[in-house]
């Protein structure tokens, strides 16, 4: 019996397990498959079922078509300037700080000397919560005793950078960066490593400058990494929530999508089938990337 | 450049200590544009630690010195007042151990599942596995939000005897926090060890099959062994995100007393009036275990990462 298997192991097909290892098996994939299926595929699966219900936890559960759908993109104040907010996030992330972190890395990557010291710094903020940042921004930002607002020193004048709902959101998003940063860096120092060199130097016989070598042959044999990144900014950029809530509870300027969900399930309302609709909207959005995300992964995985 | 840590990226099973070569691009021609670039460089990294500095700055003065003249001024009076205070007033030590009872069982649970996961998804050759690890990738993406209402309605409804939990209940217990940290993690984990099982040799593998052994010892004893370099990067890196999450504890826990410390650092804060040294105080003490970890595990944190972005 050992020969077959080892012969068979060598290429895909059937494979005979005896009956401890399918046990094993059994066991050791039912649980994790399970939990996943229990605790994030179902959930929402019956978050999409729950928008369109009435629900408020308790009582019976009423269908009331596409109701919640209708009051959230009409009648619900906090939902458009949600909404606009996480798509400010993901600009700014994306236009913003993802391309600071993809030029910190290339500089980086040159090879200068204290580099170490550098990625460190660069990277600390990454392993702090975002409850953290968001309460670090407080001393900075805060209008009384704020750091910023004394190096300016308009004391007379101070600006309330975190309790203006117009520019409240920016200042965040500053705070956001500064994490972001470190993380899209790190990612595409490690990609631009796996580089080969011999490539670089090709388009440099082929008369390229270093500009267009860049664009041009590097980026785009960076090709894994940029999917990386990309997925990790949309992802970041909707769940945004932390930050905001340990701000101000995600108030006056600083509504969030998640912010706004959470409000509607664990505030006194209790709105659960409305709350759901607005994580379904999440849901969309982030479906959409995801999705893409799957198929180029596919893809990969088919090359292999 | 830096030795190591980017380096074990590509080639983890390196157990060796990085050899002290720099690495390719070293010191060579020195432009003056070098100069720019470390002032560029330097300037960012400084802006960057800053807010840090600031933090634990302010963490050593009181706050009638801050109230009046700011928290860009002299020290007058530098102590660690607020650090007895956060522990002695506040209990954080308390708060501290809850999110280990979170975290480390969270962790090891993680890796022990993934692992197995992705050892059958990138070893066994079954039938569907491409899509179990489409799953498990994909169930990772989702916005917490999406599941968030549903699970707090689960676990409302699901008792518990008391000996489990004393709130009777699934709901306002670690089980709950511990079981969904591990279902959302274990597919982050999955991902990246499945990268990693795929470039480990099928060879020896293969010898152990003709030898006899069953699936358990080709996962346990033969597998898991050569991807210590994957999992201690994973370790770490999940250390810190469960340790860092604040939702899932937000949510599913009620009783003050349960959560984990950074959903607690909010009671540092007043109904009325906030401290901030008090809170810049707290903030440094729940930082200072990630940034610990980070600088002594810098080389496997960043593998961590790298190995989910850039496929072995």
């Amino acid at each position: 019996m050992p020969h077959t298997t080892a012969r068979r192991a060598r290429r895909r097909g059937p494979r005979k397990f005896s009956s401890r290892d399918l046990a094993v098996i059994g066991v050791l994939l039912g649980i994790p498959v399970l939990l996943d299926l229990t605790l994030i595929w179902g959930p929402t699966l019956a978050s999409i079922g729950l928008s369109f219900t009435s629900w408020d936890g308790i009582g019976d559960i009423h269908w009331v078509g596409v109701d919640n759908y209708r009051t959230l993109f009409t009648d619900y104040p906090p939902f458009w300037p949600a909404a606009r907010n996480n798509l400010l996030w993901l600009a700014f992330l994306g236009f913003v700080a993802t391309p600071f972190g993809l030029l910190l890395a290339v500089l980086l990557d040159k090879g200068v000397r204290f580099s170490r010291f550098y990625q460190s710094t660069l990277y600390m903020p990454v392993v702090l919560s975002l409850a953290i940042v968001g309460f670090i921004a407080q001393l900075v930002f805060s209008r009384d005793q704020g750091v910023l607002n004394a190096i300016i020193g308009n004391t007379d004048d101070p600006v309330d950078w975190l309790g203006d709902p117009d520019l409240n959101i920016w200042v965040v998003l500053l705070a956001a960066a500064w994490r972001h940063t470190g993380y899209v860096m790190i990612l595409y120092l490690a990609g631009l490593k796996s580089v080969d060199p011999s490539l670089k130097e090709a388009a440099a016989l082929d008369g390229a400058n270093e500009r267009q070598t860049f664009f041009r042959v590097v980026l785009p044999t960076l090709r894994p990494v940029n999917v990386i990144v990309g997925v990790i900014t949309v992802i970041e950029a909707l769940r945004a929530f932390d930050i905001v809530y340990a701000i101000n509870h995600g108030r006056n300027g600083l509504e969030l999508l998640s912010v706004l969900v959470t409000d509607n399930i664990i505030g006194e309302a209790s709105r659960i089938g409305f709350g759901s609709a607005i994580a379904v909207v999440l849901l969309t959005v982030s479906l959409g990337f995801i999705v893409t995300y799957l198929v180029q992964e596919l893809r990969g995985e088919k090359k292999r | 450049m830096t030795k190591g840590m980017t380096a074990s990226a590509r080639t983890a099973p390196a157990r060796t200590p990085a050899p002290a070569t720099p690495a390719r691009g070293g010191r060579r021609r020195t432009r003056p544009g070098r100069l720019g670039l470390h002032a560029f460089l330097m300037t960012v990294s400084l802006a960057f630690l800053a807010p840090l500095l600031l933090a634990v700055y302010a963490s050593l003065r009181p706050y009638e010195e801050t109230a009046e003249h700011g928290y860009f001024s002299l020290p007058r009076h530098l102590s660690f007042d607020y650090y007895k205070q956060a522990f002695s007033d506040s209990g954080m030590s308390k708060y501290f151990v809850n999110s280990l009872i979170i975290a480390v069982p969270g962790v090891l649970l993680t890796l022990f599942f993934a692992s197995f996961v992705a050892f059958a998804v990138s070893r066994l050759k079954m039938r569907g596995g491409l899509i179990l690890l489409m799953v498990f990738t994909a169930g990772n993406l989702l916005p917490q939000q999406v599941i968030v209402t549903p699970l707090y309605v689960i676990f409302t409804k699901i008792d518990l005897p008391y000996w489990m939990s004393d709130s009777m209940t699934l709901y306002d217990s670690y089980w709950a926090v511990i079981a969904v940290q591990v279902a959302f993690q274990v597919g982050f984990c999955v991902f990246v060890l499945a990268n990693f099982m795929r470039t480990l040799p099928l060879e020896i593998l293969e010898a152990a099959v003709v030898d006899g052994a069953g699936v358990w010892t080709q996962y346990w004893r033969i597998t898991l062994p050569l991807c210590r370099p994957a999992l201690a990067a994973l370790g770490t890196l999940q250390f810190t995100w469960m340790y860092n999450d604040f939702l899932w504890a937000l949510v599913f826990v009620s009783d003050g007393d349960k959560l984990p410390i950074t959903s607690a650092l909010n009671n540092l804060r007043g109904q009325f009036f906030t401290d901030y040294n008090l809170l810049a105080a707290g903030s440094v003490i729940v930082a200072l275990p990630t940034v610990l970890v980070f600088l002594i595990l810098q080389r496997h944190f960043i593998a961590g990462l790298t190995l989910g972005a850039s496929k072995g």
